[in-house]
């Protein structure tokens, strides 16, 4: 650490460089390597059995056209269920982060505590706890069957609502954070001077406001898109047969199939879905900068 | 928690520090069906969260814990009634500790390169560092277990930790990155120029400043860590760590006992929470 202490007039030009080099080593190894392992995996011919799984790299482009026929229920699924949640976590996180953001006074700590607080229960036993809420004899669905707004096979669970369900659930909170972070940078006198200048509230809302928290909305949904896009839980602990995505098809392919060439090349396409999903939004929005 | 979010979470928290501001002058009307709504979600975010609390005082008849069979303490009386439950716990904690430990030495060091002084590549840098935080979990477990098999390396403990470090040092490198920013480095040569040798600058100047950043950025991370599944999923091997044995349970049995840890763990964290916020209202007042 010695490097830390040299002043600036003797800061050396490699000390950076020596700082930076034990961490970029590490992920090079651990992290750049694999995603070139499972490039050069996914281009691979598969061969011996379930016990001993062999492949070659053989250019099999192949891998990729595979994996869209035969997967291309997951994918579109995968991509529905995550634009879905995205969505309605947009809709649901936008008014509770602006009344922590401009409401809610001394109360704010307390609140953004209270809305961390539940992510301290691991994932998988909150999702738990959505199958016994969502249980076909639990209390949702005889309130819903009471008023008649059940679906017509009378069950919550195992459709594609708790999944989708599950995934807003998992991953609101980081819907809610960094739209809180970009409300809180808004200064309260630019909403005063909309005011001012007889500006409905309607129309500061969406001339002010809303342009100002961009950021917030665009990091959320890169947020909670991404993670939903390439989960399985929810669609294992919430779901049936028909609702898998594709981070089902890839656990399965790896851990249970063993055919690692076409777990790797649907890996690779969930990968590469995401990026021009990502790149398109981006654009779309406007803003590159992720708050 | 997923690898992705640990820095919003931090950022957040962050500037929760800032002084309170009300903005006035929507319609009364407007103003109340708004915090209705906002209170509706903050009850929505802790409906499952009561039912894992008021479970965990369940009898359940069978092996799963999904329906209320009747009262009872006997799953608080023992806590650790599963040894196989109590093993995954401190497995989880072991690796947690020992990777964030790790991820820690790696990550600061970066993020004090990047904020302290510009150097050639260092743009290049911190997109890389970015990377690993977009990359769906599913992928990076099973990238890092095409990896272990080409190898020929067995999964187990090591590999564990080897993967948590990987997703950790990016989300510790921004982290402690977005604490230093702006702090005022020239404040190292004061201290020199006062004849401090650079080691007691060092650890009289630069570590304090960045202590806080360092102590939040290991807290998620440790965080991260106890709670990661995808990733450990994949390269555990025969390892059972704390979320990997929930998951296991969810198709043999599923005892309450998970229930009480759970309401523990978070019962810790409310305490936390408050001696934090206690002990921040302190140090505002002194």
């Amino acid at each position: 650490m010695a490097g830390v202490a040299t002043s600036s007039r003797q800061r050396s030009k490699i000390a950076p460089y020596l700082m930076i080099l034990p961490a970029l080593v590490y992920l090079g190894i651990f992290f750049v390597w694999p995603i070139i392992s499972l490039t050069v995996t996914s281009l691979s011919t598969s061969g011996g059995s379930v016990f001993l799984p062999t492949m070659e790299f053989s250019w099999k482009f192949a891998n990729y056209a595979d994996a869209f026929s035969r997967y291309q229920d997951q994918i579109l699924r995968s991509f529905l269920y995550a634009i879905t949640a995205t969505v309605v976590c947009l809709l649901l996180a936008y008014p509770l982060a602006y009344v922590i953001a401009f409401k809610a006074g001394r109360f704010k700590n307390l609140i953004l505590g209270l809305v961390i607080l539940p992510f301290f229960v691991t994932f998988l036993i909150r999702t738990i706890a959505w199958k016994t809420i969502l249980a076909d004899d639990g209390w949702v669905v005889s309130a819903l069957d009471s008023v008649g707004l059940l679906p017509s096979d009378g069950r919550l669970l195992s459709t594609s609502w708790a999944v989708i369900g599950g995934l807003i659930y998992n991953w609101i909170i980081f819907m809610i954070l960094p739209l809180y972070v970009s409300l809180e940078k808004i200064d309260p006198r630019l909403i005063e001077a909309t005011k001012d200048l007889y500006s409905s509230n309607t129309r500061s809302f969406r001339k002010v406001i809303l342009p100002l928290s961009m950021p917030g909305v665009l990091a959320g949904s890169l947020l909670v898109f991404i993670p939903a896009a390439g989960d399985f839980i929810n669609a294992e602990y919430l779901g049936s047969t028909q609702t898998t995505m594709i981070g089902n098809v890839i656990q399965q392919q790896f851990l249970v199939v063993k055919d690692y060439p076409a777990a790797a090349a649907l890996s690779m396409v969930l990968m590469l879905i995401i990026l021009a999903g990502v790149l398109v939004y981006t654009r779309a929005l406007g803003t590159e900068d992720l708050v | 928690m997923t690898t992705q979010a640990g820095a919003a979470v931090a950022h957040a928290a962050e500037q929760a520090d800032t002084a309170p501001k009300t903005v006035k002058g929507s319609t009364k009307w407007g103003d109340v069906a708004l915090r209705v709504v906002a209170g509706l979600v903050l009850l929505y975010l802790f409906l499952p969260i009561f039912v894992i609390v008021l479970f965990s005082f369940n009898n359940p008849k069978g092996k799963f814990n999904y329906s209320w069979q009747g009262f009872t303490l006997k799953n608080w009386l023992n806590p650790f009634k599963y040894p196989a439950l109590t093993d995954a716990m401190k497995l989880s904690i072991n690796v947690a500790a020992v990777s964030t430990a790790i991820a820690l030495v790696l990550g600061t060091l970066v993020a004090i390169a990047l904020v302290r002084q510009r150097f050639r590549g260092s743009q290049a840098v911190d997109t890389f560092l970015v990377l690993p935080l977009t990359a769906p979990e599913v992928v990076m477990g099973a990238s890092l277990l095409v990896l272990f098999l080409d190898l020929g390396w067995a999964t187990g403990y090591t590999t564990i930790l080897l993967a948590h470090i990987a997703f950790e040092i990016s989300f510790i490198a921004m982290t402690v990155r977005a604490r230093v920013r702006g702090f005022d480095w020239t404040l190292e040569d004061a201290s020199m120029d006062l004849g401090a040798s650079p080691t007691r600058t060092f650890f009289k100047v630069t570590l304090p400043l960045i202590v806080p950043g360092i102590v939040a950025a290991a807290m998620l991370s440790f965080a991260l860590s106890l709670d990661d599944f995808i990733i450990t999923y994949f390269v555990s091997g025969s390892s059972v760590t704390y979320p990997l044995y929930v998951n296991a349970s969810v198709k043999a049995s599923v005892p309450p006992q998970i229930n009480v840890l759970a309401t523990a763990i978070l019962l810790i964290s409310l305490v936390l929470l408050g001696v934090g916020t206690l002990y921040r209202r302190k140090r505002f007042e002194a």
